[in-house]
């Protein structure tokens, strides 16, 4: 599959700080933007990682948090069009977990997380007609 | 007519509508009219026995249902019907 999706440079911001301040945990939020011109991400917001247990390999966002987030896409005439977590100590590969619960459409972005710091970002979604994941190509600001 | 909010991953199976009105009486009849009508739903939201998925969430206003009477669930006319998709995941 051919797809590609942008991310604004303060969207990325927002991710990589709040992957660094979760650490050693992982953290997850919500991705909105438009599909005017291919997939492009404006805005990333934080939630709370709600999972019971080790959030240090699991995150899940409750379904109250998720009512908010569509409603603030409705509300603010945007697009929902993902959600980001981190991989501390671990590479931004989705993992058998990751692709149980997905959702088609939904553009899963995830940010690795080494020592503190990130260190590399991938996107994955869902194919239309099976339930694998196949890599979307990010256009992001580079790494510093 | 009761209204069913649909979550954007899942607005390419309804014509990219946001919310389905229905006149089912209980969450279940509500879904299965909605799965009918847009057949393309029911792989997302429906297990092989026609149950809903256990990792898709409905609420009836701001429940859910299931500290409520699960997919039988009474529904008035102008109740709110949230689909929620579980967002989980992690690393391997």
């Amino acid at each position: 599959m051919n797809s590609t999706i942008t991310i604004e440079e303060k969207a990325l911001d927002v991710m990589y700080k709040h992957g660094r301040a979760a650490f050693p945990d992982e953290c997850c939020g919500f991705l909105y933007g438009n599909e005017k011109e291919g997939r492009f991400i404006e805005l990333a917001i934080p939630v709370t990682n709600s999972k019971e247990g080790d959030q240090r390999r699991r995150f899940e966002i409750s379904p109250l948090d998720y009512m908010k987030a569509e409603r603030y896409a409705l509300e603010n005439d945007t697009t929902l069009l993902g959600v980001y977590h981190t991989h501390p100590q671990h590479p931004a590969i989705a993992s058998v977990h990751d692709l149980e619960k997905a959702m088609p459409y939904f553009s899963y972005v995830i940010i690795s997380v080494m020592d503190g710091k990130e260190a590399d970002v991938k996107s994955w979604k869902l194919y239309d007609d099976k339930r694998e994941f196949y890599e979307e190509q990010v256009n992001t600001p580079v790494i510093k | 007519m009761a209204k069913i909010i649909i979550p954007t991953p899942l607005r390419k199976f309804t014509n990219n509508e946001s919310t389905f009105e229905t006149s089912g009486n209980t969450v279940k009849e509500a879904i299965q009219e909605l799965t009918t009508t847009h057949g393309g739903l029911a792989k997302h939201l429906l297990d092989v026995n026609n149950n809903i998925r256990s990792f898709i969430r409905i609420y009836v206003g701001d429940d859910d249902i299931n500290t409520l009477e699960k997919d039988a669930t009474a529904v008035s006319d102008n109740a709110v019907i949230s689909i929620i998709p579980a967002i989980a995941g992690g690393i391997a």
